[in-house]
């Protein structure tokens, strides 16, 4: 939170200077375009990810309740359907912007994304209105998904066609911030929102997950209405607007970019040698690291969020840091390097997060175990619902709470509900050591992810830019990417011996796109994109 | 390094095909086991969505075959044809 405070007030400051000076210089254009181009950025990747953040919620919301793992994957699927229809609106939004403009397409994109987002917060659950609640959720993430396809490639190209050639991979660098900040702003607001909704903590919890997720759904109204204003008050790219004027805009850009031998090899090579690997990295290191901390090394839900955020302040400025770098020694060898590193450190750096976090072969100091029973007897019926939640003190400094439900009947016999649930707290020591495991992960993420935009447009001719730069992202940032938490967990359910399984998918895949990267792609650049 | 690009399409090209049956071999064998809507609707979509993403494997195998990457453009003029 504090980052993006930081980061809004750098650039409101850079922004008001610039309004204030009567002659407007070209740095401060390019910083107003920056700011215009990121804050809406990163709104829309809030709005996406707050949906993917409060999972298990919406789940319990909007999904049949008969199995709670059944619900989960719903909400997953449904996750993973918006990631699904990134390409389509890469190609719906792509061709709007390489034939009207870039400007107005981001705009119709933006309100898109806050519109669909605020409604997602209105619709009511399942108890009330049957199937057709799990209905809207879907319908309105699918079009999330499809305004998100659109939004970066338009935030990428507007940026790059007004930054110098020699500092295009630094200016594009802070669009490449906006995920990871959008990741970051939904964490914050989540965990705000949840501990303020009452003064006591368990009643604050409980308010949260019966109405108060909606709250941060809501709260993107607010932003989209702030964004969408500022951007209502930039200009068209001079590079559109000038290719524009000359009659030489694509009549085509789909056709253009997927059926011209020329073009079709370097949407290719844009997939499979860079954006498919970036895409694995960067949501390893942010969502499936997540899910790790949070399901198999049963960390509580607020010190995951808090260890992620954590991790999130330290690295974020090293994307700005890998995309200034890369306008020195060009772009392909840093994106490399980043896959490398994962790769190679996946594994190690899993593992360790598993023995951080065991009590295993640990003793418990008995002295400081409690164990509370609560009785809740059912109305009128001859059964109560016993809950025992136990408490234990390893000696390792971590603390463990298990939750445990049976139905206890009147006649004394006891069924048990298999309802049982394990959180760990992290001493200070464990908890900054996880906090180095997830940076160590979006430091990989900043090498492949710092550079990409500046790489990918200077690929492409203006003409079919959008379109030319969004197919390849989105495959390989929404496809392979925004798939890698659903099928890690989905191949942990099936080789189940194995806790790390998921992490082959993440690392068969940057391996590919590592090889044919550094096989085929080059690391000198075509700066220049004023075609 | 031109030879090793070009007959390295001919790996991509069998990546492309032998990925493409494991994933339908798996989604068989998932869906036999365990015939559920939500089984099937998952690996219905991975196939979908795999098709069009390993085809595009093939043909940049293929690409790569008939050296379209022995030099990539350097101007924009010689990426639009």
């Amino acid at each position: 939170m504090l980052l993006i405070y930081f980061y809004l007030q750098s650039l409101l400051i850079s922004l008001f200077k610039s309004i204030a000076m009567s002659t407007i210089s070209e740095k401060s254009l390019i910083r107003k375009v920056i700011f215009a181009s990121s804050v809406g950025t990163l709104i829309e990747w809030y709005d996406f990810y707050i949906f993917g953040s409060l999972a298990p919620i919406i789940a319990a919301q909007f999904f049949p309740k008969t199995n709670p793992t059944a619900a989960l994957l719903s909400t997953l699927a449904t996750f993973a359907a918006g990631f699904i229809v990134r390409p389509f609106g890469a190609l719906v939004f792509g061709r709007l912007g390489d034939k009207v403009g870039r400007k107005y397409t981001f705009l119709l994109t933006l309100v898109l994304m806050g519109g669909s987002t605020f409604a997602i917060g209105l619709i009511p659950g399942y108890e009330q209105i049957g199937f057709l609640a799990p209905i809207l959720v879907l319908v309105l993430r699918l079009i999330q998904g499809l305004a998100l396809g659109g939004e970066y490639g338009g935030a990428a190209t507007y940026v790059a066609e007004h930054a110098p050639d020699h500092r295009r991979g630094f200016y594009t660098s802070w669009i490449q911030t906006t995920a990871t900040l959008g990741l970051l702003l939904s964490l914050g607001i989540i965990l705000f929102t949840r501990k303020s909704m009452a003064a006591d903590p368990a009643d604050s919890i409980k308010a949260f997950e019966a109405w108060g997720w909606r709250i941060p759904f809501w709260f993107s109204v607010v932003l989209v209405g702030m964004s969408v204003y500022i951007r209502m008050k930039m200009h068209e790219s001079p590079l559109f607007s000038k290719l524009k004027s000359e009659g030489k805009t694509s009549l085509n850009p789909i056709k253009e970019s997927l059926t011209h031998r020329s073009n079709l090899k370097m949407v290719l090579i844009a997939l499979f040698g860079a954006a498919m690997g970036q895409g694995v990295v960067w949501y390893t290191g942010q969502f499936y690291a997540q899910t790790f901390l949070e399901n198999t090394c049963k960390i509580d839900f607020e010190q995951t969020r808090t260890i992620l955020i954590c991790a999130i302040v330290f690295a974020t400025p090293l994307f700005i840091f890998f995309g200034n770098l890369s306008d020195k020694v060009g772009r392909k060898w840093i994106i490399m390097l980043g896959l490398l590193g994962a790769v190679l450190m996946y594994r190690p750096i899993y593992r360790q997060m598993l023995n951080v976090t065991s009590t295993e072969n640990m003793m418990v100091d008995s002295a400081k175990t409690q164990i509370q029973s609560v009785l809740t007897p059912a109305k009128e019926k001859n059964y109560g619902l016993q809950t025992v939640t136990s408490t234990y003190h390893y000696d390792n400094g971590i603390t463990e709470k298990k939750v445990h439900v049976d139905t206890l009947y009147t006649s004394g016999a006891e069924k048990p509900q298999l309802i049982e649930k394990t959180s760990k707290q992290m001493p200070t020591d464990r908890y900054w050591i996880l906090v180095g495991l997830i940076f160590l992960q979006i430091l990989f993420v900043t090498m492949s992810y710092g550079p990409i935009a500046a790489f990918l447009v200077e690929m492409f001719p203006t003409k079919i830019r959008y379109t030319s730069m969004s197919l390849p992202y989105h495959l390989g940032n929404g496809v392979f990417g925004g798939l890698t938490p659903f099928i890690a967990v989905l191949m942990g359910t099936i080789y189940t011996t194995d806790k790390l399984v998921g992490l082959w998918y993440p690392i068969s895949v940057a391996t590919l796109c590592l090889i044919i990267g550094s096989l085929y792609l080059n690391n000198k650049t075509n700066n220049n994109v004023n075609d | 390094m031109n030879t090793v690009k070009k007959y390295a399409g001919l790996l991509w090209m069998a990546l492309a095909i032998a990925s493409y049956v494991f994933l339908v071999y798996t989604s068989y064998h998932q869906i036999h086991a365990k015939p559920t809507t939500d089984t099937i609707v998952q690996w219905v979509i991975f196939d979908v969505i795999f098709l069009p993403i390993n085809i595009g494997l093939l043909i940049f195998g293929w690409l790569a075959f008939k050296g379209d990457y022995d030099h990539l453009p350097e101007s924009d003029e010689e990426i639009v044809d």
